[in-house]
């Protein structure tokens, strides 16, 4: 099997888990359905193994650096001659990255679902969903086209809605369902008239032709695209802040972030696969993938990138010190860990020793994704296990739930950043490219970061420690194994992934990279992160009022980050009092009165009329005749009149 | 041989028009109003005949309409004597306005 087929192959096996399973599933019988679905992914995943290594190993680095290498060309839409939209699979290193990222996680979960959504009524549907969710995932990665990403990105949205809104009989999962969708389309339409202009700017869909013909200075595309201005800025930049706008959607940054902490309401390995680990990631990977435009073309938009993630990131993690739900505290944890990825791209610039950034959040993203599922799935085995979300009805799970205890500890110390585990490594990366380029980024991500450390061991100790375990209770993880060793593999992604030299296989120009790791800087950020675990220790290791007095203290800023800073009633307020109010009302009477006045006058008009003139109609053949020949007169009388 | 003159013929036919939308008028039997029609063509086929052989004597355009108009003047009695046998069926006479149930 050539390379070629093997790229091909890995976004169909999970087209095919889908199509099979969705179609074929009622004569499936359901102990083999999530078996099939696991097998497929694992098969995928194994390809995806295949093609990382060829394309690190063998073919993708020529003359030391890393070339895209592109597959299944296909010339889909030609609209001229110069401009048409081809769809096709693209290999380069931060799409065989993902490719990893992506199998490797929906594997685990799909093993991982075996044992969680045991006995579910839609099990063979669930699995289903998520042979499209990976399918179009897989398709988003490896897009050749900015159409076509689109395509596939609208996808991924269709497939996270399925997902969410899986417990459809519950009402809040059918509204949070709906929210996500509404709130990333409606970011989505920022995107398409991104990508409308990038197209009419540079004449071309496609990625490498768009970075071409936009990142060389002099280029006359990049001359045409800077050289008009609107409201003080570039076409180019306004072109990408508006992508970006529907990155931000997708990641769920500030002010769209509100959809991410509902989808919780979906199964938890799929808030572990799609809500952390892959689809959220989506607008990290968006950037990444123009990074260059965005570096050389318009820097003005990389530092809005730069200043949304690192002000998302703050805010969540603000947020997720608060919130009682352990999953909603995941959510809000992910939120701030994908603004600290896309403060690392925005710190990021092009040239030597600028693009430290680009390597950085990429890194991020990698290990994030191996130590935010862990975290994911460790709370579903938890909630499995407790049957509540809520962390006063936990505590003191140490002792029922060992490999979950120690699985979770791990993602935990990792996501923290300390040492040696994987987030300490990408951590540090973007704190150093951070502290080069933009001062006021790097401090409030030292913040937002010292908070990571905070909320994630406020969750742990919450969990495992504060109450006295039960003596007597019995192994909540026992025969759960298809629970356990997904969590068992992550947990080897979180503790080592930080030791892959990630900045050889992954940077902005394809030239290896070195991640300076120095001692200088390090101290900081790690002792800070060892700081609030301690803190995090003595306020929730064992009951006390203390955190209480803390939050009274506190008072009303306690209050505002507890409700989520009010965004979603300001949404609301938005929505319901000016939206619907001031332009859903008129409109409505417009539409009633006006457009369907029109209508309905007419209908009603034509009506009268023919009850006025109906006694014409008098079935007295004579009298019809009598009206023809008097007609026939009038006509006479006038040819004669004007003719004579 | 002396010709009669046109003025006489068309004033025959416009006669027979006028007796024939008199008929048709002011008559309530259905078969009789169908013998005014014909009347109303007959008077058409005069005047046809007429103008061809007074204004155009070395063509034969009038005389082919005459017959075409026989023509279909047989296939319309044949249709209007059905119709006229059919209301007679279900009103049970062929007065003209006694059959006035098709209307608003």
């Amino acid at each position: 099997m050539t390379l070629d087929n093997i790229v091909l192959l890995i976004p169909l096996l999970p087209l095919l888990s889908f199509l099979l399973l969705g179609l074929a599933g009622k004569h499936i019988s359901v102990r083999f359905s999530g078996v099939i679905g696991s097998v497929i992914l694992g098969a995928s995943l194994v390809l995806a193994l295949i093609t990382a290594y060829d394309y690190f190993f063998a073919i993708g680095k020529q003359g030391g650096e890393f070339i895209p290498y592109l597959t299944a060309q296909l010339n889909w839409l030609p609209f001229n001659s110069d401009l048409s939209i081809n769809l096709g699979l693209v290999l380069d290193p931060i799409s065989v990255m993902m490719l990893l990222v992506v199998t490797f996680v929906s594997t685990m979960v799909h093993v991982y679902s075996l044992g969680y959504m045991k006995g579910e009524e839609r099990y063979t549907t669930y699995y289903a969903y998520l042979g499209l969710f990976t399918f179009t995932m897989l398709g988003l990665v490896l897009s050749t086209n900015i159409f076509q990403m689109y395509i596939f990105w609208e996808l991924v949205g269709v497939s996270s809605y399925l997902l969410i809104g899986f417990y459809f009989s519950r009402p809040s999962a059918v509204a949070a369902a709906k929210k996500a969708f509404i709130v990333t389309r409606f970011a989505d339409l920022g995107f398409l008239i991104g990508i409308l202009m990038l197209g009419y700017g540079a004449h071309s869909y496609d990625f490498f032709t768009l970075i071409d013909r936009l990142s060389h200075p002099g280029s006359s595309y990049l001359v045409a695209m800077t050289g008009a201005s609107f409201l003080g800025m570039s076409t180019l930049t306004w072109a990408l802040i508006l992508v970006f706008i529907g990155g931000a959607g997708k990641s769920a940054m500030f002010p769209f972030h509100i959809w991410l902490p509902d989808a919780m309401e979906g199964p938890t390995p799929i808030s572990a696969l799609i809500h952390a680990a892959t689809m959220v990631v989506a607008g990290v990977y968006l950037v990444a993938r123009l990074f260059p435009i965005f570096a050389v073309g318009a820097p003005d938009a990389l530092t809005v990138v730069g200043y949304v993630g690192a002000f998302t990131a703050l805010f969540a993690a603000t947020i997720a010190c608060t919130q009682t739900d352990i999953k909603k505290v995941l959510a809000y944890s992910t939120i701030s860990q994908i603004g600290f990825m896309l403060f690392a791209l925005g710190v990021a610039g092009w040239g030597p020793g600028k693009t430290e950034g680009f390597t950085a959040g990429m890194f991020h993203l990698f290990t994030h994704a191996s130590f935010k599922a862990l975290l994911f799935l460790g709370a579903g085995s938890i909630i499995h296990a407790v049957h509540s979300n809520e962390m006063k009805d936990m505590g003191g799970l140490r002792k029922s739930m060992p490999i979950t205890h120690i699985t979770f500890l791990l993602a935990a110390l990792a996501i923290s950043g300390i040492p040696p585990f994987a987030g300490f490594f990408s951590k540090e990366a973007i704190f150093s490219a951070a502290e080069q380029s933009n001062p006021i980024i790097y401090w409030v991500g030292l913040i937002a970061g010292t908070l990571t450390a905070f909320y994630i061991f406020r969750l742990y100790f919450m969990i495992f420690w504060h109450k006295t375990p039960d003596a007597h209770a019995h192994n909540h993880e026992k025969g759960e194994w298809a629970m356990m060793i997904p969590m068992m593999l992550l947990a080897v992604g979180a503790v080592f992934g930080g030791f892959i030299p990630f900045g050889d296989f992954i940077s902005a120009t394809g030239k290896p990279l070195e991640l300076p790791i120095e001692l200088s800087h390090i101290i900081l950020p790690v002792g800070l992160g060892v700081l609030s675990i301690v803190a995090a220790a003595i306020l929730y290791r064992k009951e006390s009022d203390v955190p209480q007095r803390i939050v009274n203290a506190l008072g009303g800023f306690y209050r505002a980050a507890y409700r989520k800073f009010y965004i979603d009633e300001i949404y609301l307020f938005i929505t319901k009092k000016i939206v619907f109010k001031l332009m859903g009302r008129p409109s409505a009477w417009f539409d009633r009165n006006v457009v369907d006045g029109t209508v309905q006058k007419t209908g009603s008009l034509t009506i009268a009329l023919s009850h006025a003139i109906k006694r014409v109609q008098s079935g007295k053949l004579q009298a019809y005749t009598m009206y023809f020949f008097g007609g026939v007169l009038l006509l006479v009388v006038l040819l004669l009149y004007k003719f004579a | 041989m002396e010709q009669v003159p046109l003025a006489h013929l068309l004033i025959l036919s416009s006669a027979l028009f006028f007796l024939g939308i008199y008929g048709f008028f002011t008559r309530r039997n259905m078969i009789t109003m169908l013998m005014s029609v014909e009347l109303i063509l007959n008077s058409v086929n005069i005047n046809f005949i007429a103008f061809n052989k007074y204004l155009f004597p070395n063509q034969l355009e009038g005389i082919f309409f005459t017959l075409f108009i026989i023509a279909v003047a047989a296939a319309e009695v044949s249709l209007a004597i059905a119709i006229i046998i059919n209301l007679f069926r279900k009103f049970n006479t062929v007065d003209v306005e006694e059959v006035d149930t098709m209307k608003f």
